[in-house]
């Protein structure tokens, strides 16, 4: 049993005790999936030198044992988009939930099962990629075939998040009953919120993978309909950016303020911006699919406005945020209207990784807008702008800010102290220069018409493009990235396995609020009720679009082109 | 419920910065013109090679201007892939796959357009200068994705 486990905290200001809250056979569980989630990191992350370098005509994949460039690019996407995330993901929002209801969680059978299904899948969609039975990239289209393997390891990795978030709802409605009457904690709140956006979120992909792509690669059905396959894909494919994101928001909403010493502006404006997320999140997927041939114009304008309604409660967040952020930085002795930022503890490397992951964000989201423009599609869609627009958002507003969380989550569960805090440091801010070149260049080749997900390197029209600059910034920023990660391991590494003994258990950072959880309305605390709208929500925008691809036009078997 | 006057203003900005960009989006639409692709019919992939118009790739000239160029877009090249026509013409791509999901981008234009296996991709471009045009496949096709592509001469 770790220090962490006996671990005595106290909160805001009241002697609140935690003795006895993080089991050990709870504990384990999300461990395990820590060390998942950083094991896909650093094979998923070192596969983008790769492809940075690939972009001026430096080709290495064979040297990083892959078959095929397409190869090695399968393996980024799926390990950093599915299996970092989605293990980080069940690991803190585990941990955080534990500490937000100050209970344990509601069954250990499940945390544990999290865990095993999240390692099973994993291996099984490692060994389908690794052996080149599934090079399919994270997306799998259909009719690509990919080994059945692939298709049952990318369902389990589903359904350990399915499994946490049932924990979650369950550790809920078991606090609810011990404390009748009471609006639901905060921080816990938002961890549920996030997973039940995903379980409802995540039907798209697993109605997909269950009933159309797993009995198809298996043979059992002859053919599938690619279009249809492609609305299933992106009902999830949308959403999933914020099932990403969430995580890194509850970071960024309740613990960063603590961390720099402000206090949160109101309970109210965190639990709408959580629930907008949750209403606004699925029906979106559409605008992933602006110029598919197959979906009448109307549809696509209707996602158009969803999507910008999620917008909305992101910049919800960006002001309730940065007011923290001021709080803090003038509660340090910040003065004027800028002067509040230098106070900020930049010298933290868990606050700097996600002020600077905060900072890249803006860009990310913008760019974002452009991508879900409508018009403004038609210049960007599938080329190398859209890879450029969220390595800012996936790819460090949430990457770089798990790893912030993690130079604090790392000692928090080892009972060690972070190491090497300068080389934490310096990773933060290499990260932070390596995205902003490696953006700059994807962006402005994609506006060129360089295409997304092709070896540039090898392609005959790679001169027709005149990308040449953009693309050395590209594979210096990746590279750069890739440094970064290199020390982002280093630190581990040295904190786990060589770090000093804490003399006294750390805490989890949990910010105060200016106006507490009495003045929110009852109403933002009644999920059935807002799960409810976001199903009616999304039936309006997907069932007409279902609708008119009945009956299917199954007429694709699979092939395998690589 | 307590929502603070910040709160409240920065909520208002929020909301009038979208829909000041749902505006724009459509003055681009309405005024410009400039509209995404639509359905323009299905097509069973297996059979495209006798299926009109794809049984007989290549340009045709419709009169005054304007062109069609029936592409078929297959692991990895696109047939054809080079099509010649006068400073002025408008032409109209209509695309199809046998096999798996293809892309089609012409560079230096707004045409951008998936080729889906069962469905006919139809966008269309105007030539006014002069030069040659890079027209690429942008969705991952097989391991000669990268070799896909073919160029629009203009004269």
């Amino acid at each position: 049993m770790s220090a962490t486990a006996r671990a005595r905290t106290v909160a805001g200001g009241g002697a609140v005790t935690h003795e006895g809250i993080f089991l050990a056979e709870q504990l384990w569980p999300i461990k395990g999936q820590l060390v998942l989630a950083l094991i896909g990191l650093a094979i998923g992350g070192l596969m983008g030198l790769m492809q940075a370098l690939d972009r001026v005509g430096i080709v290495i994949y064979k040297a990083m044992l892959m078959q095929t460039y397409y190869q090695g690019l399968t393996i980024h996407g799926v390990l950093l988009a599915f299996l970092f995330t989605f293990a980080f993901s069940n690991a803190f929002v585990s941990l955080v939930a534990i500490r937000g209801f100050e209970r344990p969680l509601a069954s250990t059978f499940l945390a544990q099962g999290a865990f095993w299904t999240m390692l099973v899948g994993t291996l099984l969609a490692a060994y389908a990629i690794l052996t080149n039975q599934a090079t399919v990239l994270f997306t799998f289209y259909a009719p690509m075939r990919a080994s059945s393997l692939f298709f049952l390891g990318a369902a389990l990795l589903v359904i350990s998040t399915l499994l946490t978030a049932l924990n979650l709802v369950l550790t809920r409605r078991a606090w609810q009953r011990e404390h009748p009457g009471e609006r639901t904690p905060l921080l816990g709140f938002v961890g549920v919120v996030t997973y039940v956006m995903w379980a409802l979120a995540s039907l798209g992909v697993v109605v997909l993978v269950v009933f159309f792509l797993l009995p198809w690669s298996l043979g059992w059905l002859k053919t599938t309909d690619p279009q249809f396959n492609r609305i299933l894909f992106w009902y999830t494919g949308h959403a999933i950016v914020y099932f990403w994101l969430m995580p890194a928001y509850i970071s960024w909403y309740l613990m960063v303020p603590r961390q720099v010493g402000g206090r949160v502006f109101s309970d109210s404006l965190v639990r709408l911006a959580f629930i907008l997320l949750l209403v606004f999140s699925v029906p979106t997927g559409l605008h992933h699919q602006y110029v598919d041939p197959g979906i009448p114009t109307v549809m696509k304008v209707v996602h158009l406005f969803t999507t910008f309604s999620v917008v909305f409660p992101s910049l919800v967040t960006a002001f309730t945020v940065m007011a923290a952020l001021e709080d803090g930085g003038r509660a340090r002795g910040g003065t004027g209207l800028l002067g509040w930022i230098w106070k900020l503890p930049w010298g933290d490397p868990s606050v700097a990784a996600q002020l600077l992951a905060m900072l890249v964000f803006i860009l990310g989201g913008a760019t974002g807008i452009v991508n879900a423009s409508y018009n403004l599609n038609n210049v960007v869609h599938n080329t190398s702008f859209v890879p450029g627009h969220f390595h800012m958002t996936v790819g460090t507003a949430v990457t770089l800010s798990f790893i912030g969380i993690s130079y604090w989550l790392i000692p928090f569960l080892t009972g060690r102290e972070l190491m090497g805090r300068r080389l934490a440091l310096a990773q933060a801010w290499l990260w932070f220069v390596g995205v902003l070149l490696f953006a700059r260049g994807q962006i402005a080749a994609g506006l060129l018409g360089e295409p997304r997900r092709s070896s540039i390197g090898e392609a005959p029209y790679r001169d027709l493009i005149s990308a040449g600059l953009d693309n050395w910034l590209t594979a210096i920023g990746g590279t750069l990235m890739v440094i970064s990660g290199l020390l982002y391991f280093i630190v581990v590494l040295w904190t786990v396995f060589a770090g000093r003994r804490l003399t006294q258990p750390l805490e989890i950072p949990v910010a105060e609020m200016r106006f507490g959880a009495r003045e929110t309305s009852p109403r933002l605390d009644q999920l059935g009720f807002w799960f409810l709208i976001a199903v009616i929500l999304v039936a309006i925008a997907y069932i007409p679009t279902i609708l008119l691809y009945l009956p299917l036009q199954s007429v694709s078997p699979p092939i395998k082109v690589y | 419920m307590r929502i603070e006057a910040y709160e409240r203003i920065f909520m208002i900005l929020a909301g009038l910065m979208l829909v000041l960009g749902i505006v724009g989006i459509g003055i681009g639409a309405l005024v410009a013109g400039v509209h995404v692709p639509s359905p323009a019919g299905r097509i069973d992939p297996r059979a495209l090679s006798t299926t009109p118009p794809f049984d007989q790739p290549g340009l045709r000239d419709l009169g005054g201007g304007k062109y069609e160029a029936v592409v078929i877009a297959r692991a990895w090249q696109f047939q054809p892939d080079e099509i010649q026509v006068p400073v002025g013409a408008t032409v109209t791509f209509t695309l199809a796959s046998p096999d798996v999901i293809h892309g089609f981008v012409l560079t230096g234009t707004n045409a951008n357009v998936m080729v889906i296996p069962g469905q006919i991709s139809q966008v269309t471009a105007r030539f006014d200068q002069p030069g040659e045009y890079l027209w690429v496949c942008h969705e991952y096709c097989g391991f000669g994705h990268h070799q896909m592509y073919g160029k629009v001469v203009v004269r």
